[in-house]
């Protein structure tokens, strides 16, 4: 029988690819391997200056729960609206794929000066709003994660047949919410994973908005120890790195897992 | 005895297209009645207004005598299975059919006696763990079938289940929905455009068309006595000769007269379509020139080989008229294409519809015949 062989072309390119994307992370690996003090190869000095200091910890912890509060939400707000409009309003779905499309247009930088004048002088928002993160920095991300998590939970709901799925489950005696929780989100759940992990990037690398807002998250940290020390930086931006792959890899390990299961039903109407 | 299920005078419109309009239909206890007709005609329409996914604009649903119109869905205890494959992906075929007894929090016990005795039911006892990615088209049918029953409800519904399967499993299929339907005394509505499928199966076959019911018949009584010229049209293979009464007893099909015993008694004139199966037309050569009365003269057309039976048509000179007939395949070896022949039938088989109600222009539809 024909092997099936990668051609020689294909591999070049794949190389190519590689390099583009391992040289600039061992260069920044070596970087960080330089001595504090001497600025020479090898130490692991950079790496243990990160690991004990607070402000790492602190601002990561920060972002962390800033970009699971924003998953939440997020998900708690795209998931039956997108249900419903897949299932009963249709025609809007071409209108909400374009209110997703404005926050790839809008800059950060024009979103949160407009928010803030927003809050500020127009509503006059209190204190305990616009100065915590967990609700100023959270309603901006849930903009900015919009466009994410709408078009990976759009291509799960489309994925399928939500209408004759929705009418089986009523007709065995189930209502809007058992059948939304029982029947309809274990079939996107892979759609919406990708969603959260997309955000969960997104929230852990959002500099903009924190640093004019004056919050202190991790790419802020990053922003700053990068001016003071430039090897522990490296260092930093390698760790963070490191967490969002092991973030992309188990949602690849839970889609594997639940992909097995999911088939496409229903023959359209 | 009341009836079980009724549909009063049922209306639903989508904008400018009416879908029903003022559909009537009585369903006894345990009885098997088929929706039939083609594509748009309101069948499942009609189904989901039942089943409660839709509204209809003015009428009533009534089970056991209680409105169900306005009741949600999930309140209706009404069955389903539907036209697509519907099982949820992410449960086992167990759990499907679990599904709705766990909504009802039937105790665990009974759940798993349940689930195997309607697996087992449906032939698939061994196939529970499966997920729906695993089983065939048919299986998942199937399964959907077990699931809808497992909740003992008063009305099964069957939304064109067989018609994403291939022909053999079709077949297969619908004889033991029929066989369950029976063994559990369940009354059912089924919806299908195949009439066979529906003639097979059915006490009595409600057919459809234009948003209306035509006629609401026993299979046999709906093929031999067709009410209207689309049910003669849509149920089975018919000759249908648009002709006018002649003397008693007989019409005109053109310059052929025929014997014709239902035109006894009727005014001469009436404009009538004379109905005539293939299988009561026999066909004999004719001998040279002769065009006896009672008879279609014509010259054989062509042959359709159709497995016991072979189906001759034939036409007139004019080819404007002729009859189609079906004969065992061995005589119409003797009845090559271009043989002059008479068709004739027992004036007693024929029916006649009138056409009092039809345009002039009424001619049936050659497709349809």
């Amino acid at each position: 029988m024909k092997k099936d062989r990668i051609a020689p072309s294909a591999v070049v390119w794949l190389v190519l690819g590689a390099l583009y994307f391992l040289i600039p992370l061992l260069a920044t690996f070596l970087f960080s391997l330089r001595g504090l003090q001497s600025g020479k190869c090898c130490s692991f000095g950079s790496y243990g200056f990160i690991i004990h200091d607070p402000n790492f910890w602190t601002t990561i912890k920060l972002s962390f729960r800033l970009a699971l509060e924003t998953i939440v939400i997020g998900l708690v707000l795209f998931v039956p609206t997108i249900y419903w409009v897949h299932l009963k309003l249709p025609r809007l779905r071409p209108l909400i794929g374009f209110m997703a499309l404005v926050p790839f247009v809008i800059p950060p930088i024009i979103l949160v000066v407009g928010l803030l004048k927003f809050y500020k002088d127009t509503l006059h928002a209190p204190f305990w709003f616009l100065g915590k993160p967990d609700l100023f920095l959270v309603g901006a991300y849930v903009i900015l994660a919009f466009p994410y998590i709408y078009f990976s939970l759009d291509a799960g709901f489309r994925s399928i047949d939500v209408h004759t799925l929705t009418e089986a489950s009523q007709n065995l005696g189930a209502t809007w919410r058992t059948t939304l929780g029982r029947v309809i989100l274990p079939n996107i759940r892979v759609a919406a994973l990708s969603g959260a992990f997309l955000t969960l990037a997104i929230v852990m690398g959002e500099f903009t908005i924190a640093s004019l807002a004056t919050f202190h998250t991790f790419p802020t940290y990053l922003q700053q120890i990068n001016q003071d020390e430039a090897y522990p930086a490296a260092a930093a931006t390698l760790l963070s790195f490191g967490i969002t792959w092991l973030a992309m890899l188990s949602i690849l390990l839970i889609g594997r897992r639940g992909g097995q299961r999911t088939v496409r039903v229903g023959i359209g109407r | 005895m009341a009836a079980h299920v009724e549909l009063r005078e049922l209306w639903r419109s989508f904008g400018a297209v009416t879908a029903l309009q003022g559909i009537n239909l009585s369903l006894d206890t345990a009885e098997f009645v088929s929706l039939l007709g083609p594509s748009g005609c309101g069948k499942t329409t009609a189904l989901r207004l039942v089943a409660g996914f839709d509204q209809p604009d003015s009428g009533q649903i009534l089970v056991d005598g209680k409105d169900l119109t306005r009741v949600a869905p999930n309140k209706r205890d009404m069955g389903m299975v539907f036209q697509a494959y519907s099982l949820f992906p992410n449960m086992t075929a167990e759990q499907n059919v679990e599904y709705g007894l766990r909504i009802r929090k039937q105790p665990k016990a009974d759940r798993r006696k349940r689930i195997a005795e309607l697996l087992e039911l449906v032939g698939l006892g061994h196939a529970g763990k499966r997920y729906p990615h695993q089983l065939s088209g048919g299986m998942q049918q199937r399964v959907a079938l077990a699931r809808a029953l497992a909740i003992e409800p008063s009305v099964l519904l069957l939304d064109e289940p067989l018609s994403a399967l291939d022909a053999k499993v079709r077949v297969q299929l619908r004889e033991e929905i029929r066989r369950i339907q029976l063994e559990l005394g369940i009354t059912t509505i089924y919806v299908t455009h195949d009439q066979e499928e529906a003639l097979s199966i059915s006490d009595r076959v409600a057919v459809m068309y234009g948003g209306k019911i035509e006629q609401v018949a026993s299979p046999a009584e709906m093929y031999g006595n067709p009410a209207t010229p689309f049910v003669a049209e849509f149920i089975g293979t018919m000759n249908r000769l648009v002709s006018a009464v002649a003397d008693d007893g007989y019409v005109d099909y053109g310059e052929h007269r025929l014997r014709v015993q239902a035109a006894e008694g009727l005014p001469r004139g009436e404009r009538v379509l004379l109905l005539v199966r293939p299988e009561t037309v026999d066909i004999q050569p004719a001998a040279n020139g002769e065009s006896p009365e009672g008879a279609v003269t014509g010259e054989v057309v062509s042959h359709i080989f159709l497995g016991s039976t072979t189906r001759v048509r034939i036409e007139d000179p004019s080819g404007e008229r002729g009859m189609t007939a079906d004969v065992p395949p061995a005589r119409a070896e003797t009845l090559a294409i271009g043989t002059r022949v008479t068709a004739t039938f027992p004036p007693e088989s024929a029916r006649l519809l009138s056409l009092a109600d039809q345009p002039e222009s009424y001619a049936p539809d050659p497709d349809s015949q």
